[in-house]
């Protein structure tokens, strides 16, 4: 055998052989002293671990030309997806769906104008008792409020302003928002309206970079949150420690969802790389991913069932993906829709999709037919964030002309 | 259409847009499409007392042309539509400073390219300072400062106190540049220039279409893009965007490309449901729940919001279970799982089979995983001792395998020690306990129970009616 062809086979085999070991060392924990995975948390991510990992893969091979085989390889493996993903496409959501009646008009109404923020309302959160709910705004406010009688009942001053998310806790005693200050600070409510509630604050995340949303998974005790340094994490509450890291998305997360299954472990994000990711709480693994969308993707929300997410992007569309097609499966656009979607929710039964846009708008698609069934006119500058209440009777808009806006 | 070089283009044309410069495309995309000599809006000069307006259209013009063109068919959505890219300053009426679009008479002219926001625009208030002083030095009535220009005057004046000599006569220069122009042009010119600063500096009360979001404003803020000066002052030094610090280090490519080969192998490997099946699960799921969709069918007796009444809400509150509740536990496993009437009857029930161990177990479980972490390991051998230790009160049977696993996890005791268990109790309580349960007589009971309350007035017609 020529030496040169010898010295290539010999750099396969050592590279062969390092990558086995670095794709061991990241995905079994039991090998490796740390408790998670290689990658997966920042904080603990030990020099001397990359060290060894680095020093293996570089020194099987020449740099460039690995890179560049890799590189292809990663590449044909992705044409190959969008291949089989594309094979069971026999027919479109919408086909199936011209056997069922068209949705006739609806009419739905400001029930509610929530006055009292200082500035653009970015985020909102329902209570699970379904009248209250909680909101931040740029002016570093968080106001909880009985949206029934349309009375604030707390407020809190955040040191930073732009609070892009707050979270209401599960028991509807405590609520979670961040922002600009790169934290996720839990605040319990009490009952004693005079009390300073900033005394009793508690940070739980720490991000490098701004939180863009935040939510508590099915319990006061953990928090789930996003940022835009390009990471979300899942934070205990009480220590204020990262139980798990997802790493993944090429860019700046804007958004976050939890599956509603009662024995899911997953969550579902979208980014400004275009890219919603499903991942695996418990492994931190991204196990599902789609990109489609043509911009950052501003919102993500599950469909009821689980089986399913809508996504609203800066490419004014919506887009409606399923997970055990694997596939997006419904996109929601018009030609008169130019601008961004900023948020997104369904209704109970997920037959309509409620897309808050940053033209003043509401519209609202039937989900199966993917036709624009009603458009909401009442804000007076961009709609930032759209929730439907937890028993689905209505759904709240917060927008940039400081006000929130109950429909139904 | 001359369009200013530093707007470049990048070789991926959409890709590498930042998300306001993607509206800006669409929307010049209409304004061309408006401006086409063929199909678009009639431009002209309208004779008015003694002078010509040059380069007009009417409102109403306007909106018949979107309706038409863009495919709306409501009136008022092609307003909307057509006063948002007004207040963007694509185009602007000639007598307001109020950037809306009327559907009347009401004359409207394009913007120059020159002023289009996607210029990436981001004027001083030198420049607004120069402009305003300019305005107070030609004698036209119909240029008079608003009440909120002479106010920003009178502020600029007292913070630019030194500057001031410096800026009037950079208006005077400008001043006298613009009395060189042809009338016709000038009256273009500066009605274009007023509406260029409409947008920039709104009247109060009207949205300020440059504001922007701050978790995009990293990639709108391109510093050899950004233009701050109209008039030639001195430009500011660029400051960092408050969102993005300098990006880390790109960690060793290699690794990355790695870990993405096997992202993708794994989404390869994954089973997949044809498209057609799909569609019909959502149809069928979509259709189960309206009924249980308040926005299909009114919740009993009134959706609060609408009614003022809270009627319905105690009720969801109250113990007692309504037909449509139960019924709903019919649908799936989880329906039981989630509602806690619907746990408590399936626990009953499974007491009634001396098998409530399994439902037990599975909710201890759940409450495990929500426990903060100081609690884990504690709570992981309570259950272990009540559930899977040898001679445990409540034991439950698991499969050989989970039971091994869950053995190895015991002794390092994390929050998911028990998934493996608990996945399987899962599937044994769905496939047997479950059916069982629904077809139960208290269940059916419960379902019927409610029915016939619900079942109205007696059916006997008095017939003797003469």
């Amino acid at each position: 055998m020529e030496p040169q062809l010898q010295g290539q086979v010999i750099r396969q085999l050592f590279f062969l052989i390092g990558a086995t070991s670095v794709n061991s060392i990241l995905l079994r924990k039991d090998l490796c002293s740390c408790r998670k995975g290689m990658l997966s948390s920042p904080h603990q991510n030990t020099p001397r671990h990359r060290e060894i990992l680095c020093f293996l893969v570089e020194m099987a091979a020449q740099p460039s030309d690995t890179l560049a085989t890799l590189k292809t390889e990663s590449e044909t493996l992705k044409t190959k997806l969008e291949e089989e993903r594309a094979k069971l496409h026999d027919v479109e959501l919408h086909q199936v769906a011209e056997k069922i009646e068209a949705l006739g008009q609806f009419v739905m109404k400001t029930r509610r104008a929530l006055k009292g923020h200082g500035n653009k309302v970015l985020c909102l959160d329902w209570c699970k008792d379904k009248r209250r709910i909680v909101s931040s705004s740029q002016d570093g406010k968080v106001i909880v409020w009985d949206a029934f009688t349309t009375n604030k009942e707390h407020a809190v001053t955040m040191p930073c302003t732009w609070v892009m998310a707050c979270a209401y806790a599960p028991s509807g005693c405590a609520v979670a928002c961040g922002g600009l200050d790169n934290k996720c600070s839990v605040y319990p409510l009490s009952l004693d309206k005079n009390e300073n509630l900033a005394a009793k604050k508690k940070s739980v995340a720490m991000h490098t970079n701004y939180l863009s949303a935040c939510c508590f998974t099915n319990s006061d005790m953990q928090i789930l949150t996003s940022s835009g340094d390009g990471t979300c994490a899942l934070w205990d509450v009480e220590s204020g420690q990262m139980l798990q890291s997802f790493h993944g998305h090429a860019a700046d997360v804007l958004c976050l969802d939890l599956a509603p299954s009662e024995t899911g472990n997953t969550f579902v994000s979208g980014g400004c790389d275009k890219k919603s990711c499903v991942w695996d709480m418990r492994t931190g693994q991204c196990v599902q991913s789609f990109e489609t969308h043509e911009s950052d993707i501003n919102s993500v929300r599950y469909y009821p069932s689980g089986d399913a997410f809508a996504s609203g992007s800066d490419d004014a569309t919506c887009r409606l993906y399923d997970l055990r097609a694997d596939r997006e499966v419904a996109i929601y656009s018009k030609e008169s829709i130019i601008f961004g979607a900023s948020s997104v929710d369904f209704s109970l039964s997920g037959r309509l999709l409620f897309g808050g846009y940053n033209d003043y708008t509401i519209n609202v698609w039937d989900v199966l037919k993917g036709t624009r069934v009603s458009i909401l006119f009442g804000h007076e500058n961009r709609v930032s964030t759209l929730r439907v209440s937890p028993d689905g009777t209505a759904f709240c808009s917060g927008s940039w002309d400081h006000t929130l806006r109950i429909w139904a | 259409m001359a369009q200013p070089s530093s707007c470049a283009q990048s070789s991926n044309g959409v890709a590498d847009e930042s998300p306001n410069m993607l509206v800006y495309r669409k929307m010049e995309d209409i304004i061309a499409r408006m401006q086409d000599e063929k199909n678009g809006i009639p431009i002209r000069t309208v004779k008015s007392f003694l002078s010509k307006i040059p380069s007009v259209f009417s409102g109403s013009d306007i909106v018949q042309w979107m309706q038409k063109n863009l495919n709306i068919e409501d009136q008022v959505e092609a307003l909307h539509l057509g006063t948002l890219m007004a207040a963007h300053g694509y185009f602007f009426p000639i007598s307001d400073h109020v950037l809306m679009l009327k559907d009347d008479g009401t004359f409207y002219r394009f913007q120059t390219p020159y002023f289009w926001p996607s210029n990436c625009w981001e004027p001083e208030n030198t420049d607004y300072a120069v402009y305003l002083c300019k305005r107070t030095m030609q004698n036209k009535a119909r240029l008079e400062l608003a009440d909120y220009e002479a106010e920003s005057l009178a502020r600029l004046q007292r913070a630019f106190a030194r500057k001031w000599e410096f800026i009037f006569m950079q208006a005077e220069a400008q001043a006298k540049v613009d009395k060189k122009r042809d009338k016709i042009e000038r009256k273009i010119l500066d009605s274009q220039e007023r509406a260029f600063w409409d947008v920039h500096r709104p009247v109060p009360g009207c949205v300020n279409t440059t504001e922007a979001d701050i978790k995009k404003s990293s990639r709108m803020k391109q510093p050899h893009k950004t233009r701050k000066s109209v008039y030639g002052l001195q430009n500011d030094i660029r400051s960092h965007s408050p969102t993005h610090t300098p990006a880390p280090d790109a960690k060793e490519p290699v690794l990355l490309s790695s870990l993405q080969i096997q992202h993708w192998q794994t989404q390869l490997d994954r089973h997949r449901l044809k498209m057609s099946k799909v569609a019909e699960s959502l149809l069928s799921f979509s259709e189960q729940y309206i009924e249980y969709d308040p926005f299909f069918t009114t919740p009993e007796p009134s959706n609060p919001w609408i009614s003022d009444d809270v009627t319905s809400w105690e009720l969801e509150a109250s113990k007692e279970a309504g037909q449509q509740r139960v019924k709903r536990w019919g649908f799936c496993f989880d329906e039981v799982l989630k509602d806690p009437v619907g746990r408590e009857q399936f626990l009953r029930f499974l007491e009634s089979e001396f098998s409530s161990e399994n439902l037990r177990f599975w909710l201890a479980v759940q409450e495990l995983k929500k426990r903060p972490i100081r609690e884990v390991p504690s709570r992981v051998q309570e259950i272990w001792d009540e559930f899977l230790a040898p001679g445990a009160p409540s034991a439950i049977n698991v499969d050989s395998r989970s039971y091994d696993k869950t053995t190895q996890n015991i002794k390092d005791p994390g929050r998911y020690a028990f998934q493996d268990a608990q996945e399987h109790i899962y599937k044994l309580m769905k496939s047997d306990s479950y059916s069982r349960f629904i077809r139960s007589s208290a269940y059916q009971e419960m379902l019927q129970a409610k029915k016939k309350r619900n079942k109205n007035i007696p059916f006997f017609v008095i017939k003797n009616m003469k």
